[in-house]
């Protein structure tokens, strides 16, 4: 049994990426910084065009205009002509629970089930994956991990992507309970014969009964004695308190309708669209109920032909519009290393209509507002976290995204990943052939 | 004198009719009957043409022998008059598959199968052209039974299985017929698809390009067999030559395959019919240049049921349209001339066949195209003329008897005759009993008022100013009328019954009452029916919407043409040695950059004020796979032989879409199922053209190949198709070059040799005459392909996604290829766990020609801003950087003497954006090609408008449709899908 063993330990190790771990992680913040003369966006839609940021001890001890006169405080960075910005969060993501789609060893986001509230993201987050440390220098450096699959997925948690393991990582455990709203339209199935385009799906009702059944369930039991354990029905508890937020990805006009009916019929506190292609039509259903929108990465074509070819690009702006609260999304095909151009979605919602702050909230406040971590994250606002990155252009367009420092709760995190290690390996060798 | 003509000739038909019979007979003695039936006082349909009002015409033996107004009755004749009806050649339908079993299935296997399983015949299962209908016929009655009460008498049937499926026969609906008498013709055509054959798992083709160049390959082999060449017997092969001069029925389902099916017969000189889609009217021009006869099916798409505003959201515009439009489409051919004749295929026949026809004939198509589609042009079409669809001396006793004109609704079709055998389907001796009655019984005068066709009454029953509530039945002149009580708080009935021969003015019968008691009763005739006020119901007036190019959304109304545009006060991106100009005129003219300078004059040219806009190139994209129907044809290792611009869809949303996002011109590559993959198709993205003519003319020819996790089937469930490792790809190319090799030695011997479609390919490549760009991901095997090129004397032309060119640029640069990547994916699959972003720009450095591509149709749509990331991924300029999606692509494809760059003389293909192009805020407003405007903003934002009021108004129609009780269909959703060769769920 032993030897068994380890010779799948030896296997597991022979793999070169499981062999290489990430950059060091940063140590606690000793000394305070000084940050002066940058453009600071604080993520909350105001801009100090020459700005003076101070931290210590992990936070934000001043945000003011540099003119004014203060002590600067610790080591000084000198940042005239730059940028800086609140560390941008990637919400329904499943970075460090997945590292290389078709590897299927490497993928832990799926568990069998249909109904599994009780499955945690957060246990099997890799704290050292080689994607998640990717998503740093762009300065993506917080984000949710959410399980994928069945009717309800699982629980979130929402990690900072700097740390030596899952306990380090997390900044809020527990904080979402994920469900998959069942589609009004179903995929035929080939089969059986059927046309594999999508057509009305004659069970959707009866999905939509099973999930208020099982919520119904619930309720009864937790208000019971609770003489024996039911881990699906304990996990959904803190949905009713408020202390974990139902996320409903789904799409449809008429499934965020029933959604948000179901919000009302189950006391659910606090209720997330994730997806919300449609949810322009309905919007004003989701700002009574007091309902966000997580929309999905713009960088999407149209599901229709007859739609606006700029409709994904645009769908943010249009929901904000009618003052609906909004982050974005990455999650579709490739999704976790693709989640590093969360920036560069906020930009293509600037393209095309969107104020540029704005659209910077979407990926700071909005989302840290909607994660319910915007007490400390989100923005740039005195007393919260040191979560911040200094770039040395706009970081929402690819020419200027470019990143020479970054803090996650001030402590100065590394910006070097396998891919910039590779990089400067080769550069190198091709320097040094030149030389010879 | 005509009339003695008309004798003569039948004096001789009894002279040279009588032929021999001769079958033994056990069960009694012989009965012949050689006696003629005449028919007489008919509207005669001797052709879809010609009408002959109260005609005759006389059948013996099955055949017709005379036609005329009057024409002499011998003594031995039993006369039918046929006063007040009509009589039209019974139908042919040349696509059926009456009486044939259906193909049994091959079952499921665990892992493909790539070989062939049968044995003496053709290498690839699909070739079937052997196969003989007669074999697998057996008449099927009561099928026959639903084809004739829609008027049809002939059918020509095959089995409907495979690429190549063998030959058809014609079958006459004689259900008291034997065989021999019913089949006219054994071999009556050859019949052909793109689908393969259900009775084999065979892999190959899987993709559309595949079917097609089986064909070629299969017209070449047989060719090359005929001489004698084979040493091995190939029964196929054989069937094929023997069904040379057949006529050839090529079977398509939607119109791209339909001018697919086309073109194929062009290259051989066959001119193919071709069972059509019904969507013929979206390129009716190319239709129409086809030349071919069309089959169409007499089927239109339901509407949908639009009720829940939510799932209406979700459907197409196209589907939409569709709907509206493809009851016009037989109206389409005929005003274009174009051959064509109707099939039941994938109809009831019995029920939808007349009324979608009528329906038809509602959308605009004349009634004697229709009567010629049904009889003179399939009879023509199948070698029958004179013999079937006519009413004539010497041709088949085969036609129709109906109480009027086919073509209205309210007509019964009595009797079906083919070959001479009498198919009652409705009786027309009915005595026409309706009228107003006074009806008498026990003593009480009702009013009873008989309506409708003579063999369908209806009855109304008063009695004084009271209805009374009643039942008529009327069989075999038996009349049966069942009458309520007066008192409805009663249920008490009154039951009639009479037999009635003939009319006379008083019908009289017997009468049982409510209380058991029979009575007489009488009904005599007050007024004769009143003729059906023959309400000429309002012609319904069809909105029909236009056609656009392509008829999907976004397409247009009519084709955008070339305009000489100055562009006025640019910043120009040239992609050229001068950079960036600021303040710049470019001047196009006649679809080419006439001229670049400063206060240039317009001379009648548009001018577009550019002030604060960049004016760039067309972005060229080395790696797309839109605008086509297929990607892979997966079902050999290699497959050399297939050509993308076999696959090309012009109706693609995504091409308009590219537009949008500045593309102008992209290679489709093949994808990356196989090693050596498909040749590619070079395309200006002109929206609204046809296939062909979206093709690059002036750019070279290429082919994929491709390397590593895909080829190798790695990460699906298949391995037993040769090669599963790195090694094995290396032997697959040095295999396929060095047999090339030979078989061009061959060739060039002046030796009869057999024309090798994937070796003369493969030869191109060896020769230089065609270049290579492969996909590939890791270093050893980008080395490794490259060493193969060499010891074979020729090079790689590029290297796409090279995800690992970075740790050989030093070796790609010797080899002298070039690079074509991605910006930033990795971490989807293993062979790209080292890639990197800074890959375009190490390459870059190194001296590599180096671009941007796109795979995948959302990525394309902004290459821009995946240029743009090299400038944070490695520091590029950003002139360097734009180079990387316009004038280093285009010197990859070798295209660069007309696109990639703002040049006097190139190709004007142009985008105007609202910004510097590398920003994540810009956005094109305008996008040419070669002088024509296909993208612009402003007119995207009109087109939105129509589309909505489009959209609007269809959904209105629909409603109205389903309120006026049409058969509607649940909403479904052509979703768009997103193709890459590099998803793993796409490359099968």
């Amino acid at each position: 049994m032993k030897l068994i063993y380890r010779q799948i330990l030896l296997t597991f190790m022979c793999l070169p990426f499981i062999a290489q771990a990430q950059q060091t992680p940063a140590p606690q913040q000793t000394e305070a910084v000084t940050i002066v003369g940058a453009t600071a966006h604080l993520g909350n839609g105001e801009i100090i065009e020459n700005s003076l940021i101070i931290f210590e001890d992990g936070k934000l001890t001043q945000v003011m205009d540099a003119n004014t006169k203060i002590q600067y405080r610790g080591k000084i960075i000198q940042a005239e002509g730059k940028h800086v910005y609140p560390g941008f969060i990637a919400p329904n993501s499943t970075l460090g629970i997945g590292e290389i789609d078709a590897v299927r060893p490497t993928l832990d986001e799926d568990e069998i089930g249909e109904i599994l509230p009780n499955v945690r993201s957060l246990i099997a987050y890799n704290a050292e994956s080689k994607v998640v440390e990717s998503m740093r220098p762009n300065g993506v450096l917080l984000g949710q991990i959410v399980p994928r699959g069945g009717l309800v997925s699982g629980t979130s948690s929402v990690v900072q992507f700097d740390a030596w393991n899952w306990e380090d990582a997390v900044i809020r455990e527990d904080d979402g309970l994920h469900i998959n709203w069942p589609s009004a339209f179903r995929r035929g199935r080939p089969w059986r014969d059927e046309d594999p385009n999508l057509k009305p799906n004659d069970e959707y009702n009866k999905e939509l009964q099973k999930l208020s059944s099982f919520f119904g369930e619930a309720k009864a039991y937790l208000s019971g004695n609770r003489d024996y354990t039911n881990l699906a029905y304990l996990a959904i508890e803190p949905v009713f308190s408020g202390e974990k937020k139902v996320f409903v990805h789904v799409n449809g006009e008429k499934e965020i309708l029933d959604a948000v009916q179901f919000k009302k019929d189950q006391g659910v506190q606090h209720l997330v669209i994730v997806g919300g292609y449609h949810a322009v039509d309905v919007a004003s259903a989701l700002v009574e109920n007091e309902i966000p929108v997580l929309v999905n990465r713009p960088h999407s074509t149209p599901a229709m032909d007859y739609e606006d070819y700029d409709y994904p690009y645009k769908l943010a702006k249009l929901l904000h519009d009618q003052e609906v609260l909004v982050g974005l999304e990455s999650s579709g095909q490739m999704e976790r290393m693709n989640t590093r151009n969360l920036p560069f979605y906020a930009g293509t919602v600037a393209a095309f209509g969107l104020e540029k702050e704005e659209a910077l909230k979407m990926i700071t406040s909005n989302t840290a507002r909607i994660l319910g971590i915007d007490e400390n994250y989100g923005s740039l606002e005195k007393g919260k976290s040191a979560t911040l990155f200094i770039s040395e252009g706009d970081a929402l367009d690819m020419r200027t995204n470019i990143i020479s420092h970054a803090w996650i709760d001030g402590r100065a995190i590394s910006l070097e990943t396998h891919q910039t290690e590779l990089w400067k390996r080769y550069s190198n060798k091709y320097k040094d052939e030149d030389k010879e | 004198m005509k009339l003695k003509l008309l004798v003569l000739g039948i004096l001789m038909c009894i002279l040279d009719a009588q032929s021999q019979e001769y079958f033994p007979k056990n069960d009694g003695v012989k009965s012949p009957n050689s006696n003629y039936t005449i028919f007489t006082n008919a509207n005669i349909y001797t052709d879809a043409g010609t009408v002959i009002e109260k005609g005759m015409f006389a059948i013996r033996e099955g055949k017709i022998t005379a036609v005329g107004k009057s024409i002499n009755i011998p003594s031995n004749s039993t006369v039918i008059n046929l006063e007040g009806k009509h009589v039209y050649p019974s139908f042919i339908d040349l696509y059926s598959n009456f009486g044939i079993s259906k193909p049994k299935r091959a079952e499921n296997g665990s892992q493909p199968q790539y070989d062939a399983g049968r044995e003496g015949y053709y290498w690839n299962d699909h070739i079937r052209p052997e196969t003989d209908a007669v074999s697998h016929f057996s008449f099927d009655a009561k099928e026959a039974e639903k084809l004739q009460k829609a008027g049809f008498g002939v059918v020509n049937t095959h089995v409907q299985d495979g690429i190549l499926r063998g030959t058809g026969i014609l079958v006459a609906l004689t259900p008291e017929a034997s065989e021999g008498d019913r089949i006219l013709n054994e071999r009556s055509a050859q019949y052909l698809s793109f689908d393969k054959s259900v009775q084999s798992r065979q892999s190959y083709p899987t993709s559309i390009m595949g079917a097609m160049a089986l064909i070629r390959q299969a017209y070449l082999d047989a060719d090359w067999y005929a001489k004698g060449n084979a040493d091995n017997t190939d029964l196929a092969l054989e069937a094929l030559n023997r069904n040379k001069n057949l006529t050839q029925i090529f079977v398509t389902d939607n119109l791209l395959n339909e001018l697919r099916a086309d073109k194929l017969g062009d290259e051989f000189g066959v001119q193919y019919v071709i069972v059509g889609s019904g969507m013929e009217y979206q390129r009716i021009d190319k239709i129409k240049a086809s030349g071919a006869t069309y089959i169409i099916p007499l089927k239109f798409p339901s509407a949908f049921d639009v009720e829940d505003p939510y799932l209406a959201t979700r459907l197409s515009l196209q589907e939409m349209r569709e709907w509206n439009q493809a009851p016009a489409n037989l109206k389409v051919l005929s005003e274009n001339n174009v051959p064509f004749t109707l099939t039941t295929h994938s109809i009831d026949a019995e029920k939808d066949f007349r009324s979608n026809l009528i329906k038809a004939i509602d959308f605009g198509l004349s009634k004697e195209t229709a009567l010629a589609a049904l009889t003179s042009v399939p009879a023509r079409t199948i070698g029958m003329q004179g013999k079937l669809g006519t009413i004539k001396e010497g041709a088949w006793a085969n036609f129709i008897i109906t109480s009027g004109d086919y073509f209205d609704k309210e007509t019964t079709i009595y009797e079906n005759w083919v070959q001479g055998e009498q198919k009652i389907l409705e009786n027309m001796d009915v005595t026409n009993i309706t009228g107003t009655y006074d009806l008498k019984i026990d003593g009480k005068t009702y009013e009873l008022n008989i309506s409708g066709e003579p063999s369908k009454p209806k009855a109304e029953v008063k009695l004084g100013d009271s209805r009374i509530g009643s039942k008529l039945s009327f069989e075999n002149n038996w009349m049966n009328l069942l009458l309520s009580s007066p008192d409805t708080t009663k249920t008490e009935f009154i039951r009639l019954t009479a037999n009635i021969p003939e009319m006379t003015t008083t019908i009289t019968g017997k009468a049982i009452l409510p209380n058991g008691n029979q009575s007489a009763f009488t009904a005599t005739r007050t007024k004769d029916s009143e003729d059906k006020k023959k309400q000429e119901k309002d012609k319904q007036v069809h909105e029909i919407v236009p056609v656009t190019f392509p008829n999907i959304a976004y397409g247009f109304n009519e084709k955008p043409e070339q305009q000489n545009v100055l562009f006025k006060n640019a910043t120009v991106w040239t992609s050229e040695a001068e950079g960036v100009l600021e303040n710049t005129d470019v001047l196009v003219r006649n679809g080419q950059i006439a001229r670049i300078g400063k206060d240039l004059n317009a001379g009648g040219a548009r001018v577009i004020d550019a002030t604060g806009k960049h004016l760039t190139a067309g972005i060229v994209d080395e790696h797309s796979h839109i605008a086509a129907s297929d990607i892979n044809e997966a079902g050999h290792n290699s497959s050399a032989e297939v050509s993308m611009e076999d696959a090309l869809d012009p109706t693609d949303i995504n091409i308009y879409r590219n537009l949008a996002g500045g593309v102008t011109t992209i290679q489709l590559l093949h994808g990356s199922a196989n090693p050596i993959g498909g040749k590619s198709a070079i395309l200006k993205l002109k929206w609204g053209e046809s296939a062909e003519d979206l093709i690059f003319e002036e750019a070279a020819p290429f082919i994929k190949f491709a390397l590593g996790e895909n080829v190798k089937q790695a990460n699906w469930n298949s391995n037993v198709r040769f090669p599963q490792t790195r090694m094995g790809v290396e032997q697959v190319f040095t295999d396929y070059f060095s047999r090339a090799r030979a078989y061009e030695t061959l060739k060039n011997s002046g030796d009869d040799f057999r024309k090798d479609l994937e070796m003369e390919t493969i030869v191109e490549i060896l020769n230089g005459e065609r270049f290579v760009s492969s996909h590939s991901y890791i270093q050893s095997e980008i080395n490794m392909l490259m060493k193969v090129a060499e010891q074979f004397d020729f090079n790689i032309n590029t290297f796409t996604h090279i995800l690992e060119g970075y740790k050989v640029a030093d070796k790609m640069k010797e080899h002298g290829v070039g690079a074509s990547t991605f910006s930033d994916w990795w971490a989807y699959k293993y062979e790209v766990n080292d890639a990197i972003p800074y890959n375009a720009a190490i390459m870059n450095e190194v001296g590599l020609t180096v671009a941007i591509n796109s795979d995948d149709s959302e990525m394309s749509r902004r290459l821009n801003q995946e240029a743009a990331k090299t400038m944070k991924y490695g520091g590029m300029s950003e002139e360097e950087a734009w180079k990387m999606v316009t004038i280093n692509p285009a010197k990859l494809l070798h295209i660069d003497e007309y696109v990639g760059s703002i040049k006097e003389g190139k190709h004007a293909d142009l985008v105007l954006w609202n910004e510097h192009p590398l920003s994540i805020y810009a956005i094109p407003e305008k996008t040419m090609i070669e002088g024509v405007l296909y993208f612009d903003k402003e007119q995207d934002a009109k087109m939105r408008e129509e589309i909505k009021k489009e959209r609007n108004m269809l959904i209105g129609q629909m409603l109205k449709a389903k309120n006026d009780g049409v058969k509607t269909q649940p909403v479904k959703v052509r979703e768009e899908q997103r193709v890459h060769c590099d998803l793993l769920e796409k490359v099968q």
